[in-house]
């Protein structure tokens, strides 16, 4: 799926030379809420596309859009941020399964569908540069910083499109991020979320198995087998 | 320009219709060349297990479909709008490489009601034809159920369809759809295994006097061979199907039906990523010679051909006979015109269903169309729509494709859209929960339509196909009639909680939500060259050495998936070829 441009190695060096603090340190360690288990897995990932900013925002709205509590794992645990990050350096991210040829009717009814000019990459950093701005002005720190419940407030605003963003409407951004979200949270584990079938496990889907023969013969009793990954892992 | 070696047949698009095509021309003899603007795919090692099993690569990306980025189409609700590009996919999903959609859809494998094809004059007939509206333009296929039954019969034979007869000859069958036009023979496979939630639909609907039945399924039932000596394997009910390549060999493809056969023959060719840009014709526009392609390089290629079949899917078949100036373009304003005439698509709506805990549906034991139960009872005529005042109907399905949790899980109403409120929901109907759908018809009318586009291009810098479409009031009456009856079994599930989807009026067609690929109609078959671009053996009435197959036939759009139609009328055409028009090539209708 993924066509590689020429320059990546080059640029991922430099990326990677770039983010040098490790994540958690950027926001103190206590500003994204201590749920069961949320705190360690991140930091051994270093972001390829998000800058360090950029990175705090995403791992501390994950853990609001997917909390970790006794229901089961949050997405930040489940390595939901890493993700989004992988997914914004594929094709997905550059926004080449898209049509984006202009011009861009951005004022179209909504019905008619995307028309932005944004690729998944750049509606991220405009995105989250403007909720930075926001959250600055409003609350005089960053996103990450915000307390947990100030956190869900200002992605309430952003879902119902009360916050009026520079740049990019924040119910695009907002929709992007949540659907993302799931995503990571839901695929596969190869693709860096879902951590050890987290999500699978939770929920009771199967994963990769994808052969009920002999189970179509007995309707309505419980699947016993837990989930396995495209990779083979069982959990 | 490049010129290649004259061919007898060149086919556009190597998906259902141009496999079938091709291996009923090459039987001939003849020479034939297809062209696919894809790559070559195959059930190993494109679809095999376990990369095939990835929600997020095919089922959320679309690694399967065509790429938007490269060509689209743009929509606009109205005539004297501006149309804006389909940027990302939503509504229905194109098909791409070779086996096209084919290799993604489901397999619900319909006939047509016998009324369907000839649903203008059945209409007019039984309610008068005041009781369509003004602008409503149904109209007849020019081809009737009878002639058809064999071809619809063959296409069923060739993807071991899976199912239940209802009526073998005028003679009713237990269990089966008593509504259906009367077949020769039972299915070649017996139905698919119900799955619980199919089950638990159907046993309600008995309850409540309607007639379910197996959904007819080309997800085969057992090991079958088909009569080109392919073989097809049992389904094992993985939950992969609509969005995935079949790694089981048991949704009938062309890939596991009739491209073992056909890719053998020496008098058959095929050249992927060849982009297809127009038909040629001779300096008086009467006669094809020929395609002008797009390689792999990049150079535009001159084909010349005997018979040019456009086989592409039904958008793009629409775009190409504008793009080569075959027939006259549709004029809105005064009704003439027929290429992009009579555009339509399909309604649907769908009650997610919630259980408690102690009912385990486990929606990941599922086949894209194998399992599934049916009432047809509100379908094409087969009931009284006097009292109603609506045209069309469609059926009511029960049962889930799948439980991929990405795209399928379903949360109960007034659950929030994210945080701890809705992983609990997740986490608690996830397993509990299956689907009631209505899957309904679309009328013909003179203000939808499709022609190319003033502004936007693809890649090659050809205009992109334009949709002028939105719901009528006829639909609206439809999606509502069927959505109570849908309700009603829903009600008689005893679920502990149920969530209704659907259109109402004063609403606009959104194209973000997926609906169906059955879109339909814009080089319409029929009887009278004014109201259609086909006579009834798909040949086009202006250059008669160019077919044209698939659902851009329709001449409305009916309750039914389209591909068992399709695969039909592809039959009953490729008969009219081999034993007419290759005999004298001509018109096969004089207008």
């Amino acid at each position: 799926m993924s066509s590689q441009p020429p320059s990546r190695s080059r640029r991922d060096f430099i990326r990677h030379s770039l983010v040098t603090v490790p994540a958690l340190g950027l926001f103190g360690g206590a500003a994204i809420a201590p749920g069961r288990a949320s705190a360690a897995a991140p930091q051994a990932y270093a972001p390829r596309y998000f800058n360090a900013d950029e990175w705090a925002f995403m791992q501390a709205a994950v853990d609001r859009l997917i909390p970790a509590d006794d229901t089961g794992p949050g997405a930040l645990e489940l390595g939901v941020a890493e993700f989004i990050d992988r997914q914004m350096d594929d094709a997905y991210g550059r926004g080449e399964l898209w049509y984006m040829q202009g011009p861009f009717a951005p004022d179209a009814p909504a019905t008619l569908g995307y028309q932005l000019r944004f690729v998944p990459r750049d509606l991220y950093r405009a995105g989250i540069k403007a909720v930075e701005q926001w959250c600055e002005k409003q609350h005089g720190k960053g996103f990450a910083a915000l307390a947990p419940e100030a956190r869900d407030q200002v992605l309430q605003q952003l879902e119902h499109g009360s916050i009026s963003l520079e740049d990019v409407p924040a119910t695009a951004f907002f929709g992007l991020l949540l659907q993302n979200t799931k995503e990571g949270y839901f695929a596969d584990p190869m693709y860096g979320g879902n951590r050890g079938m987290g999500s699978w496990k939770m929920i009771g889907f199967p994963g990769a198995r994808a052969d009920f023969a002999d189970w179509i013969e007995q309707p309505g009793k419980a699947y016993p087998l837990g989930p396995v990954s495209i990779r083979g892992d069982k959990a | 320009m490049k010129r290649m070696k004259p061919v007898d047949v060149v086919i556009v698009g190597f998906g259902w219709t141009g496999a079938i095509i091709g291996l009923e021309l090459v039987d001939t003899g003849l020479e034939v060349l297809a062209l696919e603007r894809g790559d070559y795919r195959d059930t190993s090692p494109d679809f095999s297990y376990p990369g095939i099993i990835d929600e997020l690569a095919y089922g959320i990306r679309g690694e399967l479909f065509q790429p938007l980025a490269r060509e689209t189409v743009t929509i606009r609700h109205a005539v004297g709008e501006t149309a804006v590009p389909y940027r990302q996919y939503g509504s229905f999903l194109f098909g791409n490489n070779v086996g096209g959609a084919g290799t993604h859809w489901n397999g619900q494998h319909y006939r047509p009601s016998p009324e369907d094809l000839e649903f203008h004059t059945h209409i007019s007939r039984r309610y008068g034809a005041k009781f369509m509206p003004a602008d409503m333009q149904i109209q007849d296929y020019g081809v009737g159920y009878d002639e058809l039954e064999p071809f619809l019969e063959r296409f069923e034979s060739i993807c071991g369809t899976s199912g239940r007869a209802g009526n073998i000859g005028g003679q009713m069958q237990m269990g089966g759809n008593p509504f259906e036009g009367p077949r020769q023979h039972d299915y070649p496979n017996p139905p698919v295994a119900d799955t619980y939630g199919a089950k638990l639909f159907a046993d309600a609907a008995r309850a409540v006097g309607f007639h379910p039945f197996p959904q007819p399924s080309s997800n085969a039932s057992r090991p079958y061979t088909n009569p080109y000596g392919v073989r097809l394997g049992p389904c094992n009910l993985c939950g992969f199907c609509e969005r995935f390549g079949c790694f089981m060999y048991s949704k009938a493809s062309p890939q596991t039906t009739i491209l073992p056969v056909l890719m053998r023959k020496p008098n058959f060719a095929l050249r992927t990523n060849s982009h297809v840009l127009k038909v040629n014709l001779d300096s008086a526009g009467k006669r094809a010679t020929g395609v002008t392609y797009v390689d792999a390089q990049g150079q535009q290629v001159e084909q010349p051909a005997e018979l040019v079949i456009v086989a592409a899917f039904q958008m793009h078949n629409v775009r190409l006979m504008l793009l080569s100036g075959i027939g006259k373009p549709y004029d809105p304003a005064s009704g003439s015109g027929v290429v992009g005439r009579n555009y339509a698509y399909q309604m649907m709506s769908s009650i997610a269903v919630f259980f408690d805990k102690d009912v385990a549906i486990n929606p990941f034991i599922a086949a894209g169309s194998g399992g599934s139960q049916i009432v047809d009872d509100f379908n094409s005529d087969h009931f009284d729509h006097g009292p109603h005042g609506f045209v069309g109907g469609g059926y009511i399905i029960g049962g889930q494709t799948g439980g991929r949790p990405i795209q399928q899980l379903a949360v109960p109403p007034g659950t929030p859209g994210w945080g701890a409120a809705w992983k609990k929901a997740a986490k608690e109907s996830y397993l509990h929960t299956t689907s009631v759908g209505t899957h309904g018809s679309v009328m013909a009318y003179r203000d939808r339509y499709l022609d190319l586009d003033p502004t936007y291009k693809d890649a090659f810098g050809q205009p992109l196909l334009r949709i002028t479409f939105d719901w009528h009031d006829n639909e609206y009456k439809m999606t509502r009639f069927l959505s109570d009856r849908a309700q009603q079994v829903v009600d008689r599930m005893k679920p502990r909680q149920s969530s209704l989807t659907i259109r109402q009026p004063g609403g606009h067609y959104d194209i973000r939500q997926y609906q169906t690929t059955h879109t339909t109609g814009g080089v319409v078959m029929g009887t009278d060259p004014a109201t259609s671009a086909l006579n009834r053996y798909l040949q086009s009435w202006d250059v008669p050495n160019v077919f044209v197959t698939g659902a851009s036939a329709f001449p409305q759009n009916m309750g039914y998936n389209p591909t068992g139609l399709i695969g039909g009328l592809t039959y009953w055409s490729a008969k009219a070829i081999r034993e007419n028009y290759l005999k004298q090539p001509g018109p096969l209708v004089q207008a």
